[in-house]
């Protein structure tokens, strides 16, 4: 069992630019790499799949060292037991859906009759029997992906390799096939890393998310643990949440010079606060009595979020909030204007830092 | 499909030809304004045969040093190219070709001013590579094994003279080559690509460096005659006709001998 | 559709028509000069059609002989980095600026008699390049292999080189990736390609002459035909002229449609 997994340090130095994400995968999981644009997730991908070289660390497949550089490992991508699913999917002009999908299979020394049954089964099960003499630029986008995934899972590859693979989709297209891609990852045995830079795909597609930037991981987990207790701002804006990071002292931690907020978890050190857009209320006076966290700041900008408006806020931490279009028209929201911020204690999680 | 660009093309080439006809009827004015403007300076413009270059261009230097305030220009090319260029209407004074043949060309066309006469002649002999590693000495050497002769194309007047000396000696001669011009075959030599070929005595002199010459009694048989000529249309007949007379003068016809030709 | 994208602007139309003239206008003068009443008998004169036959041959082999070599050149040059690449390519080209009786010169000095491989051929396998059939194609070789490589080159470039990455992802090695993938994306390129060089071909004059020499039958293609022609007979040269004109742009219309419309 322990062997089964992919085992990989990738380490690729590209000018100024390091990338040094450490990645163990089990059999059957579907990892995520989740991270903003030029975060290197493409990059990572392409270690794994041999099209780019490693600098340092290691790719280590059911075993067998695909890429060392220490002890000059290395299996070409020709040779290794992978699938990969190309962000444009890069579907063969010239071939037919059927002869794109049995392209693999052919390669991996299957007779033309064999791979094309193999091709037809493989088509069957993502639905596109009907698409099987079609050439790519007759597909539509959603068949497309379809075929390119079956292209990809045709080999049988230990390491099942995705990157953006909902990307190049319409929305409305883009939910069906989130669905059905779920189905046919859940159903994989082998490895599956895929890359994105949507938390929605991440999450509906992925058992554990990785999130890297700048190169590095900054956190690690299940959907539900990211997404509660968020470690950077990057993932705090991908789920929504206002994130602040400062020193806590019992009940209370200071997030910037002049201000420390009010927590209902009791903690010490260094600490993460978080809590939602529609936790924050907005006032146009002081407002009085209630144990709350509340401080002045300046209306920054002011859009629409959904059924609410979403205002964003200067001050000594900046905040997002949304508020109800009647709050806004009441509180007459323009930038430029001074309001009062306040926060309910019981509303805010704080977490710690470190570990 | 096809036929209709069969369509398209008749029409562009129609209309490409109405075009050509105007062109030709603007090319005439400007023909003639070009010959009132080229008399200015006793310039006389020559149209010479390519194995002729070297001769004639010590002998108009000669010419220009005797007639004071005279330039000969001349243009060097094959004798056919140039009979052409002369009845396309070129404006040249006087005609000096390597071949009769040539020359009638022009004459039959009209472009003659008078009776052309002959100022050289010129004799085939066997070029080898200097100092003759195969000892070549006769026409009937060039059949032996292994010996690659190049000889002018029929076409051209050193294959045709090349002809008529190989049948005047009876000679059955299989070349590996028929050159484009007598320059061509000598360049065969001189890379030694052949061991032999027929060329002008002329041109064997010229290049003397790197091959020799071997008489051979046939080449009295395909004597090349040289005829010279002014021209009707030229735009400077006196100096047409000056240039004419001098090159059959004793001064000129050192010159000629001294590159290889006979005298006439 | 016109319509839609406006009126095609004069600055353009006036210059393309006269490049257009220039271009047609010297075939018009071979057409009006053509001796149109002696035409039927001066076509099956023997000579002629040996000429032709021997240019077809020998362009179609010709063209053969540079898909064999100009194509992986061309991948070489387009996809492998290596030092010294640009001079490469500027090497490759040489045969475009070099006058082609120099270019048959320089053949000559090394295929020839007494050339750097030339003697060793004759010596080795008693193989002689000069004055032959094959001395012909490998002249044609030498000045049209530019076309091809210039054009089989910018097509790979062009193409995404990623469906080669895609390709080793499911398996396949260089050279499968090369013959199943990258050949039949560059294709209309390689098509272009191959009919300039075979165009380039059936027209090469100066470097056969000098390389191959010229005798009927064995090495005198149509141009040098035409040329011989000159001298004696301009009526003749032109009605080989308008053969070697009609039979060249028939084949390369017929291949055109056949390759090139569903690129």
């Amino acid at each position: 069992m322990s062997d089964r997994l992919l085992d990989a340090r990738l380490v690729v130095d590209r000018g100024t630019f390091r990338l040094d994400v450490p990645l163990r995968v089990a059999p059957g999981e579907v990892v995520a790499l989740l991270g903003p644009n030029g975060a290197g997730k493409t990059t990572a991908l392409r270690a794994l799949a041999g099209l780019h070289p490693l600098t340092d660390g290691h790719v280590t497949l059911d075993g067998v060292d695909l890429d060392r550089p220490a002890t000059e490992g290395w299996v070409p991508t020709e040779r290794r037991s992978i699938g990969v699913v190309f962000q444009d999917y890069l579907l063969f002009p010239h071939l037919s859906a059927l002869d794109n999908v049995a392209f693999g299979p052919r390669r991996h020394g299957v007779d033309r009759r064999a791979a094309r049954a193999t091709a037809r089964e493989w088509l069957g099960r993502v639905g596109l029997d009907a698409q099987a003499q079609r050439r790519p630029r007759q597909l539509s986008g959603g068949q497309a992906q379809r075929v390119a995934l079956a292209r990809a899972l045709a080999v049988a590859p230990s390491l099942l390799l995705l990157d953006e693979p909902l990307a190049a989709l319409d929305a409305r297209t883009r939910l069906d096939t989130r669905a059905e891609l779920h189905r046919h990852l859940s159903a994989h045995p082998g490895v599956t890393v895929l890359v994105t830079h949507d938390p929605l795909d991440a999450l509906a597609l992925a058992d554990r998310l990785v999130i890297v930037e700048g190169g590095r991981v900054v956190q690690e987990g299940d959907g539900p643990s990211v997404t509660a207790r968020p470690r950077t701002d990057y993932v705090a804006r991908l789920v929504g949440l206002n994130l602040y990071r400062g020193r806590a002292d019992g009940h209370t931690v200071r997030v910037a010079p002049e201000l420390t907020l009010t927590v209902a978890d009791r903690l010490d050190g260094e600490a993460f606060v978080a809590f939602r857009p529609a936790a924050v209320a907005l006032h146009p006076t002081r407002p009085e009595g209630s144990p709350r966290n509340t401080w002045a700041g300046t209306v920054a900008g002011v859009q629409r979020h959904g059924d609410n408006v979403r205002v964003q806020l200067d001050g000594p931490i900046g905040v997002a909030a949304d508020v109800t279009p009647a709050a806004a028209a009441q509180l007459q929201l323009i930038p430029g204007q001074r309001v009062w911020v306040a926060v309910k204690a019981t509303e805010t999680h704080a977490y710690p830092a470190t570990g | 499909m096809s036929a209709r660009s069969m369509r398209t093309a008749v029409a562009v080439l129609v209309a490409a030809g109405m075009v050509a006809a105007g062109l030709a009827l603007a090319g005439c004015g400007a023909g003639d304004d070009q010959a009132t403007g080229g008399t200015e300076g006793g310039r006389v413009t020559v149209f010479a045969a390519a194995s002729l270059t070297e001769s004639f261009t010590r002998i108009g230097k000669d010419f220009e040093a005797a007639n004071p305030g005279s330039s000969v220009t001349f243009n060097f090319a094959g004798s056919s190219a140039l009979a052409n260029q002369i009845t396309q209407g070129a404006p040249a004074d006087v005609f000096a070709s390597a071949a009769p043949a040539n020359m009638t060309t022009v004459t039959e066309a009209g472009n003659a001013d008078g009776t052309p006469s002959t100022f050289a002649r010129n004799q085939l002999v066997i070029a080898v590579p200097r100092g003759n590693p195969k000892g070549v000495a006769s026409l009937t050497d060039l059949t032996g094994p292994g010996v690659k002769v190049a000889l002018c194309a029929s076409q051209v007047p050193c294959g045709a003279a090349a002809r008529t000396a190989l049948d005047a000696a009876g000679v059955a001669l299989t070349p590996v080559t028929l050159e484009q011009d007598v320059k061509g075959a000598l360049a065969k030599v001189k890379l030694g690509e052949v061991d032999a070929a027929l060329v002008y005595r002329t041109d064997a002199r010229a290049a003397s460096a790197e091959v020799t010459g071997v008489e051979f009694p046939e080449s009295a048989r395909a004597v090349n005659d040289y005829p010279i000529v002014a021209l009707k249309d030229a735009p400077n007949p006196t100096g047409a006709r000056a240039f004419v007379a001098y090159v059959r003068s004793a001064p000129a016809q050192a010159v000629l001998a001294e590159a290889g030709f006979q005298a006439p | 559709m016109p319509r839609r994208r406006g009126r095609v602007p004069a600055a353009l139309l006036i210059p393309a028509g006269l490049g257009l003239l220039f271009l047609v206008l010297p075939l018009a003068g071979l057409l009006i000069r053509a001796p149109w009443t002696t035409l039927p008998q001066r076509l099956t004169e023997p000579g002629a059609l040996t000429a032709l036959r021997l240019s077809v041959q020998t362009a179609t082999l010709a063209t053969a002989l540079c898909l064999l070599l100009g194509v992986p050149l061309a991948w070489v040059l387009a996809r492998v980095e290596f030092p010294g690449r640009r001079l490469v390519r500027a090497l490759v080209t040489v045969p475009l600026v070099l006058p082609p009786v120099v270019g048959g010169v320089a053949l000559l000095l090394v295929f020839g008699r007494r050339g750097l491989l030339g003697g060793w051929l004759d010596a080795t396998f008693g193989l002689t390049l000069p004055f032959t059939t094959a001395g012909v194609v490998l002249a044609e070789s030498f000045v049209a292999m530019p076309f091809l490589v210039i054009a089989v080159e910018g097509a790979l470039r062009a193409a995404d080189h990623r469906y080669e990455e895609a390709a080793a992802t499911l398996g396949a090695s260089r050279w499968t990736t090369f013959t199943h993938v990258t050949l039949p994306l560059v294709a209309p390129g390689l098509a272009a390609g191959a009919v300039l060089c075979w165009a380039r071909a059936l027209g090469e004059f100066g470097a056969t002459i000098t390389f191959a020499g010229n005798y009927p039958g064995r090495t005198q293609t149509m141009p040098l035909a035409v040329y011989l022609a000159l001298e004696t007979d301009l009526e003749s040269a032109i009605v080989l002229s308008l053969v070697l004109l009609v039979v060249s742009v028939g084949i390369l219309v017929a291949l055109r449609d056949r390759w090139m419309t569903n690129a």
